[in-house]
């Protein structure tokens, strides 16, 4: 299965399973949505279990506050998260403080899942990647898959879990693993081992980084398309790197992190978003408390600059391999 | 209480999807002419009655007929034709120009031309425009160059806009045509804003904006009829509703059990609602809303009843969620099919005249093309690099200034 696919399969399962679980979203429907992501679904399941909302992503996620407060499992779907916005709201003083306030006498159980991050040109409105401005609200928990086979079994877990999470998919691969090198054709999912899914039900745990590609002198840490850049990186420089795809940021696996910097004394921290309080910065910060001692160089960030993304430099503002090997050339040598 | 019958969840659906023949019988369409057309100092409460019914000038033997009938002089009907005409054939060929890979994103006004045409032609030209992504209309009716919207399109080196937005996100404040946003509706209440600071320093100009009917739903729509009504702005809010938001049909923004102009009457504000089709009656209708606010009294809200013909976008294909007839079908007819069949009913047009006219759009949009694509497509030429780095602020800041001598400037 592509990643799209596997998104689909998990809903399927957990609507097949769960009568709690209904779908809803602009354009999902009888449309399928914009990426396909709940193509036939609503055919399966019928116009209540997945349906087309108003465009109001307000009143998407503020509904689904209110359905999880009953008792459902709303897994609701903002087409871009660079559409999330106007949800803010609802997402930040609401869904995230709905436990805490009403100390446990009230919660909503919703996933919001949400396309993001560019390499599409795209242009500013649909290129965005703003997974840092929901690690920074606590109550929310975010996630970020990076394979067909995580996608489904990350989206399951975050479906059955009680407390609200963003579910951030890297739309860029949606069809195969892009690695940055934006010249050469991207491989499809279909070469690629995690696109063998399992059809029923399984699930990957929240909070569970996984290390992709086990190295001795540095750790990178990335999440969603950059883990493919990290490999490409750590292939192309021949630095025997440690690469962490971190699939949950909040809450984080902090344990896999620290071991792994514990052994290697050497940290790259990438991603696609801005740099400037950047989820990085976070990084950078739990490693720097943790592995004071074991550092043997600064640790570096490589990422998208402090620009809304333009649509014409779509490659110049990406961090593609060629910067990730530089940064990780200067910590090896710091 | 254990007697109640269950609660259903009510999920509206359109009445026809890919396999079913349209049909548009059940449409109630007033005849042209029979709407009245009150004062513009009419208490916006006394004609709760026009946002339920719809305005039409052009009758079905092509006369321009009862009260809103503009009287435009045939030179005026001329110009907006043209300008209609020239929308079109830059939107076919802006289209194919991203179907051949030479830019990522396109979106096409055909079957809307006169919502932003007619729309410009009433309105001063310098009115602020707050559009959507299907006003093109208003910059072509306006004189923007053909050249600089292509350069637009192609991100090249002569983008006014540095590459930095997505093809059709226009701007041009010279032209009173406001920033476009990717994000729905947040133009809306802007325009409110802007409305409101005309008036705050006595001047006379007046705002427009425009949204579909699918971001009706958006809180921004809220927030800008009530500060529209609460401040009285001098602003006309436009809802072209074109029936299809992607792939949801005008009943999921809340359409089928009433009207969009209908929205006005719980604000305060006069609905009209309006044959978008119609050039005659999308003037008529923005020239009273814009004689009201420039009277200083206030907004009006008008529903555009129209058709999306073509998809939403170059990213869309709309055959697989409504019938592929379906614009055939559509009842209100074509804009620019509807005035120039009018202006030969006046004795001022003919076939060959038009020919002529479509002729010379189709030439002078492939002419502009030529000049514009001689200076690159999107991926073969860009504006410079160092110029991403600019405009995040007015003046840089340290942190980006040390980003931009990282990428070598």
């Amino acid at each position: 299965m592509n990643m799209i696919q596997a998104l689909n399969s998990a809903m399927d399962t957990m609507l097949e399973r769960d009568p709690n679980v209904l779908i809803f979203g602009e354009d999902v429907g009888y449309f399928g949505g914009v990426f396909r992501a709940t193509e036939g679904l609503q055919k399966k399941y019928g116009v209540t279990r997945c349906f087309d909302t108003p465009i109001g992503e307000g009143g998407i996620i503020a509904t689904a506050v209110g359905m999880g407060a009953y008792g459902l499992r709303p897994v609701v779907e903002i087409q871009f998260a660079d559409y999330i916005y106007p949800a803010f709201d609802q997402l930040v003083s609401e869904a995230a403080r709905l436990r805490y306030r009403s100390a446990g006498d009230f919660s909503a159980a919703m996933t919001v899942r949400t396309p993001y991050g560019g390499g599409i040109f795209g242009g500013q409105t649909h290129s965005q990647s703003p997974e840092a401005i929901f690690t920074h609200v606590t109550g929310l928990k975010t996630v970020v898959p990076s394979t067909p086979y995580d996608a489904k079994g990350l989206l399951i877990s975050a479906i059955e879990d009680d407390d609200p999470v963003i579910f951030l998919e890297p739309k860029r691969i949606y069809n195969g693993p892009f690695n940055g090198r934006h010249d050469q054709p991207v491989v499809p999912w279909s070469k690629h081992p995690a696109s063998e899914v399992p059809e029923g039900y399984y699930t990957v745990p929240l909070g569970r980084a996984n290390i992709v590609r086990p190295g001795e002198k540095m750790t990178v840490l990335a999440y969603g398309t950059m883990v493919y850049v990290a490999l490409t990186a750590a292939e192309a420089s021949g630095i025997d790197a440690e690469v962490i795809d971190l699939r949950t940021l909040l809450p984080v696996d902090i344990e896999t992190i620290v071991t792994s910097v514990e052994k290697t004394g050497r940290c790259v921290i990438i991603h696609e978003a801005t740099r400037t309080s950047g989820y990085g910065a976070e990084l950078s910060a739990l490693v720097q408390e943790h592995c004071f001692y074991h550092l043997e160089a600064p640790i570096e960030r490589v990422t998208g600059w402090d620009t809304p993304y333009p649509h014409a430099f779509e490659w110049e503002y990406f961090p593609g391999p060629e910067r990730v090997t530089a940064a990780m050339r200067r910590v090896l040598e710091g | 209480m254990k007697n109640r019958k269950p609660l259903s969840l009510r999920v509206p659906q359109p009445k026809h999807r890919p396999g079913d023949s349209p049909d548009f019988t059940g449409l109630v369409v007033p005849e042209a002419g029979s709407v009245r057309r009150p004062d513009i100092g009419v208490r916006p409460h006394d004609i709760a009655d026009l946002a339920y019914s719809l305005i039409r000038v052009l009758d079905s033997s092509h006369r321009a007929v009862g009260p809103w009938d503009p009287r435009l002089d045939p030179d005026t009907l001329r110009r907006g034709l043209v300008s209609m005409l020239l929308t079109r054939a830059y939107d076919d060929r802006m289209y194919r120009a991203q179907r051949q890979g030479r830019t990522s994103f396109y979106m096409k006004s055909t079957g809307e031309e006169a919502v932003a045409t007619a729309a410009s032609y009433a309105l001063e030209r310098d009115d602020m425009c707050f559009p959507s992504y299907r006003q093109q209309g208003i910059l072509i009716a306006r004189g923007y160059p053909l050249f600089k919207m292509m350069c637009q399109v192609y991100s090249n080196p002569a983008d006014p806009l540095k590459g930095r937005q997505l093809p059709i996100m226009y701007s041009a404040k010279d032209h009173g045509f406001f920033s476009i946003s990717g994000n729905l509706g947040t133009q809306f209440p802007q325009a409110v804003g802007w409305a409101m600071a005309s008036a705050y320093k006595g001047d006379d100009r007046i705002a427009a904006s425009w949204v579909g009917e699918g971001t009706t739903a958006e809180g921004d729509f809220h927030h800008a009829c009530t500060f529209a009504a609460v401040y009285r702005a001098p602003v006309i809010l436009n809802v072209v509703n074109n029936q299809w938001a992607i792939s949801s049909f005008s009943g999921i923004a809340g359409g089928d059990d009433s009207t969009f102009a209908s929205r006005a009457i719980g604000y305060g504000l006069p609905g009209l609602r309006v044959d978008g089709n119609d050039f005659l009656a999308v003037y008529a209708a923005t020239q009273w809303a814009a004689e009201r606010a420039r009277s200083n009294l206030g907004a009006t809200l008008i529903e555009l009843y129209t058709y999306r013909v073509e998809g939403h976008s170059t990213s869309d294909d709309p055959s697989r969620y409504r019938p592929q007839d379906e614009a055939k079908a559509w009842p209100l007819g074509d804009p620019i099919e509807r005035l120039k069949n009018h202006l030969i009913q006046l004795g001022e047009w003919d076939e060959e005249r038009h020919q002529a006219a479509h002729k010379d759009a189709v030439e002078q949009v492939r002419a502009s093309d030529r000049e514009a694509s001689a200076l690159g497509t999107l991926g073969q030429a860009k504006p410079s690099i160092k110029t991403m780095f600019e405009d995040v602020y007015k003046d840089m800041p340290w942190h980006i200034r040390k980003q931009r001598q990282e990428m070598g400037f």
